[in-house]
C-alpha cells in the first residue's frame, strides 16, 4: 500500500505483541492464561473495531453521530440469537464465520437508520441519531423477544461447528479468534480510506459543498459511510456477544456510543490508527484504573475535556507533531523541556488524583466501608494532613506547570523555526 | 432561429430572496467556445448568477438550458454531470487534502469511479497519471504532497481552477479567479485560465478590467440584476449606457 509501507514495522510489532502477550501471563502450575489479562485484551479488539469505525464518521466524514453504539449492539443481539439457532442446529455456520452476519445485522440497520440520519450533517444529523439512540434504547427495553429486556439475553457459544475444530471452551481460543477478527476488520477499515468512497468522504468532511461542484451528490456519499460503519461496529457487537455470551442493554445504550467518541477523540481523529490507541488506553483505563478506585470515570473524563482543550489532535496528533523534529535529529534537544515539564505536570495530576480519592473515601469510599491506602501504609480521610498535601501538590504544580510549559513552547518553537529554513522538508499530508 | 444550439441559455431568470428581487428578467445565449464575462457593480447579482446556472440556488422564475438541456430544476451533482463546472469567489478547496488528492478527487466522477469502495486508489495507474499530469499543468507539481490549506494564497487560486477544469466539463464558470493577486500572480492566471479552458466555454465574472478586456471576446454587464449591455469588448466600451452605470469612472 504504497504511501504507509513506513509505518508497516508498527503494525507488525502490534500484531507480534498481540499474537504473545497471553503468554506473558501463562500460569505454569495451573496451566492457564490470565482470565484478567485474556478478558482485557479480547475487549480491547472489540474495542478497537468499535473505535475505528466511529471514527469512519467522525475522523474521516466529520460526521458527528452520537448512536455508534445501536449498531455494536444490534450485531451483538443478533450474535446471541445466531448462536442459540447455531447450538440447537438450526444454522448451519462455522463459528469464525458468524462474526460475518453480525455485521450485516449492523449493516442492515445502520442502512435503515442512515437513510434518515444522512440527509442532514453536521448538528442536525448528530441531533438525528441523538433520536435514534434514544429510540433504540427504549426498543431494547420494549421487545423482549429479541432483546430481553432488562437482564438481556445469552447464550452459549460452543455451537460445535468449527471451521479449524475449536471448541471455544477456553478463553485463548475466542482471544485469537477476537485477534482475527480485529485484524481483519481493521484492514477492511484502512482499504476503505484507500478507495473513491473513502477520500470523497474526506472531500465531504472538508467541504461538503465543493463535492457537489464535481458531481457527487454529498448525501450518498454519507450513506454510505455511514451503513458501512454500522457493519463494522455490527462485527464488534458480534465478537462481544461470542465473548460474554450474554449481550444486555448497556451494549446499544448511550455510554458506549459516547465511549467510541472518547476513544476516537482521545487516541486522534486525524490518524488511521489514532482510534487504536485511544481503544487500548481506555479499555486500560478502564480494567486497571477501575480496579484501584471507583472514581476512575472522572479521570477519563478530565483527560477527554483536557484533550480537547489542549490536543485536538489526540495522542496520535502529538506524537505526529514530533516526526519533522525526530526527521530533523533533534528530538534530544526536547529532553530537558520535557523533563522540566513532566515534574510539575506529576504533581498537579498527584494533587488531583489525591483530592478526588480523599473525597470519594470520605463519601462513597465511607459507605462501602473501603480504606484508602498507599503503598500499604493507611491513610486517614478526616486527618488535616493529606488534604493540605494535595491542595498544595495542585496549585503548586499547576503554577509551576504554567512557568515550564511557556518554556517547552519556547524551545519548540525555536526548533520549529529551524525546520521551516528552506531546506527543510514540507509538512507531509496524512490521511 | 438560430440553428446553433448556444452551450448555455439563459432566459428570463428572475431570483427573489424574501421580497427583494435580485436577479430582474436575465436573459443571455453563450455560444459554445466562447470567453464570456460578466461584469458589473458590487451588488449587481454576478454571483448570484452563478449560483443560479450551477444549481447551487433554485430559480424563482424562467428557464436555464445547457447545451439544448433544461437544468434549473437539477442539484448541483447533476448539472456537473452534464458538463458544466464551477469555481467559488472564496477559495473553495480541500484543506486537510494533499494537493495531489484534491486533484485526483477532482476527476474520480468523470473518470467513472462513482462512490466505489471496491476500487484501490493506488493501483489506478492512468488516474493518478492524470492527476500528476494536471500538477505539471498548473505548476504545482512540487507541491503534490503537501496539505492544500498550506499552499500560498495564488497557489490556492490555481488549485481551485484546476479543479473546475479537472472533470473535463465543457462550460467553465469561474468567479473572480484573480481577486486578491497581485501583478505577476494576475499574469500568471490569466495565462493559466487561457490554457487550460482552450475548446471550452468560459464565463467569469471579474473585476480587473485589464483581465476582462484580455480575455473575453464576449462582456455582459449587469446593473442591478439586469443585463444592461452585451457584445465585443469595443461595443460594450463604446456604450453609453454602461460607461455612465459602470465603466466611467474606471475608463476616463
Amino acid at each position: 500500500m504504497s504511501n504507509s509501507l513506513g509505518k508497516s514495522w508498527l503494525w507488525i510489532a502490534a500484531i507480534g505483541l498481540a499474537l504473545l502477550l497471553p503468554w506473558c501471563f501463562y500460569d505454569f502450575h495451573t496451566a492457564r492464561h490470565s482470565g484478567f489479562v485474556l478478558s482485557m485484551l479480547s475487549q480491547m479488539g472489540m474495542m478497537i473495531i468499535l473505535a475505528l469505525s466511529y471514527n469512519m464518521l467522525l475522523g474521516q466524514a466529520g460526521l458527528f453521530s452520537l448512536c455508534h453504539a445501536t449498531f455494536f449492539g444490534i450485531g451483538g443481539y443478533a450474535t446471541v440469537h445466531f448462536l442459540n439457532a447455531a447450538g440447537d442446529g438450526n444454522l448451519p455456520i462455522p463459528m469464525e464465520l458468524i462474526p460475518v452476519l453480525a455485521g450485516l445485522s449492523g449493516l442492515g440497520l445502520a442502512i435503515v437508520f442512515g437513510y434518515m440520519a444522512t440527509k442532514q450533517r453536521a448538528t442536525a444529523f448528530a441531533m438525528i441519531t441523538l433520536g435514534i439512540s434514544e429510540l433504540m434504547a427504549t426498543a431494547a427495553l420494549m421487545f423482549h423477544h429479541f432483546f430481553g429486556g432488562e437482564g438481556g439475553v445469552s447464550t452459549n457459544r460452543m455451537i460445535d461447528h468449527s471451521l479449524f475444530g475449536f471448541t471455544y471452551a477456553s478463553g485463548i481460543h475466542v482471544y485469537y479468534l477476537i485477534l482475527a477478527w480485529t485484524l481483519l476488520a481493521t484492514l477492511a477499515m484502512f482499504f476503505l480510506t484507500k478507495t473513491p468512497l473513502g477520500r470523497m468522504a474526506n472531500a465531504t468532511r472538508d467541504n461538503f459543498e465543493r463535492t457537489q461542484f464535481m458531481g457527487y451528490d454529498p448525501r450518498i456519499v454519507r450513506f454510505l459511510q455511514f451503513s458501512l460503519s454500522g457493519l463494522f461496529a455490527g462485527i464488534g457487537g458480534g465478537l462481544y456477544a461470542i465473548t460474554y455470551e450474554i449481550v444486555t442493554f448497556d451494549a446499544l445504550a448511550a455510554p458506549l456510543s459516547a465511549n467510541a467518541l472518547l476513544m476516537a477523540y482521545i487516541g486522534g481523529t486525524t490518524v488511521f490508527a489514532g482510534p487504536v490507541l485511544g481503544a487500548v488506553l481506555i479499555t486500560l483505563l478502564q480494567s486497571g484504573v477501575s480496579l484501584m478506585s471507583n472514581s476512575w470515570l472522572v479521570y477519563v473524563g478530565v483527560l477527554f475535556i483536557s484533550m480537547v482543550i489542549f490536543a485536538p489532535a489526540g495522542i496520535s496528533g502529538l506524537i505526529l507533531a514530533h516526526r519533522p523534529i525526530m526527521r530533523a535529529g533533534k528530538l534530544g534537544r526536547l529532553l530537558v523541556p520535557y523533563i522540566r515539564v513532566l515534574i510539575p505536570g506529576l504533581a498537579l495530576v498527584l494533587g488531583f488524583v489525591g483530592l478526588v480519592e480523599l473525597t470519594s473515601f470520605l463519601t462513597i469510599g465511607a459507605a462501602q466501608g473501603k480504606t484508602l491506602t498507599l503503598g500499604g501504609n493507611k491513610i486517614d480521610v478526616h486527618a488535616t494532613l493529606p488534604w493540605v498535601i494535595s491542595v498544595v501538590a495542585l496549585i503548586g504544580g499547576g503554577g509551576w506547570l504554567r512557568i515550564e510549559a511557556r518554556y517547552f513552547r519556547r524551545v519548540w518553537d525555536g526548533l520549529m523555526a529551524d525546520l521551516k529554513s528552506p531546506s527543510a522538508a514540507p509538512q507531509r499530508a496524512i490521511a | 432561429m438560430n440553428a446553433v444550439v448556444p452551450a448555455l441559455s439563459i432566459q428570463n431568470v428572475t431570483k427573489r430572496f424574501g421580497q427583494t428581487e435580485i436577479i430582474r428578467g436575465v436573459t443571455l445565449d453563450i455560444a459554445a467556445g466562447e470567453r464570456h464575462a460578466i461584469i458589473g457593480p458590487n451588488g449587481a447579482g454576478k454571483t448570484t448568477c452563478f449560483n443560479l446556472i450551477s444549481g447551487r440556488f433554485p430559480i424563482s422564475s424562467g428557464e436555464i438550458h445547457l447545451n439544448g438541456a433544461r437544468i434549473d430544476q437539477l442539484p448541483p451533482h447533476k448539472i456537473n454531470r452534464m458538463g458544466l463546472s464551477r469555481s467559488f469567489q472564496i477559495t473553495s478547496i480541500f484543506q486537510r487534502m494533499s494537493v495531489f488528492e484534491n486533484l485526483r478527487c477532482a476527476l474520480l466522477w468523470s473518470r467513472g469511479y462513482r462512490y466505489s469502495f471496491w476500487s484501490p486508489l493506488w493501483r489506478q495507474r492512468e488516474l493518478n497519471a492524470e492527476a500528476d499530469v494536471l500538477l505539471e499543468k498548473l505548476n504545482l507539481h512540487n507541491r503534490r504532497d503537501i496539505l492544500a490549506g498550506l499552499l500560498s494564497y495564488a497557489e490556492q487560486r490555481a488549485l481551485e481552477i484546476g479543479m473546475t477544469i479537472a472533470g473535463g466539463a465543457s462550460v467553465i464558470l469561474l468567479d473572480e479567479p484573480t481577486a486578491g493577486m497581485s501583478n505577476t500572480e494576475t499574469d500568471y492566471a490569466m495565462d493559466l485560465i487561457r490554457r487550460v479552458t482552450q475548446g471550452k466555454t468560459l464565463i467569469m465574472v471579474e473585476h480587473d478590467m485589464k483581465v476582462v478586456f484580455d480575455l473575453a471576446d464576449v462582456i455582459t454587464v449587469l446593473v442591478y440584476g439586469q443585463v444592461i449591455a452585451s457584445g465585443p469588448p469595443e461595443t460594450v466600451r463604446a456604450n453609453p449606457a454602461v460607461q455612465e452605470a459602470y465603466l466611467g469612472a474606471l475608463v476616463e
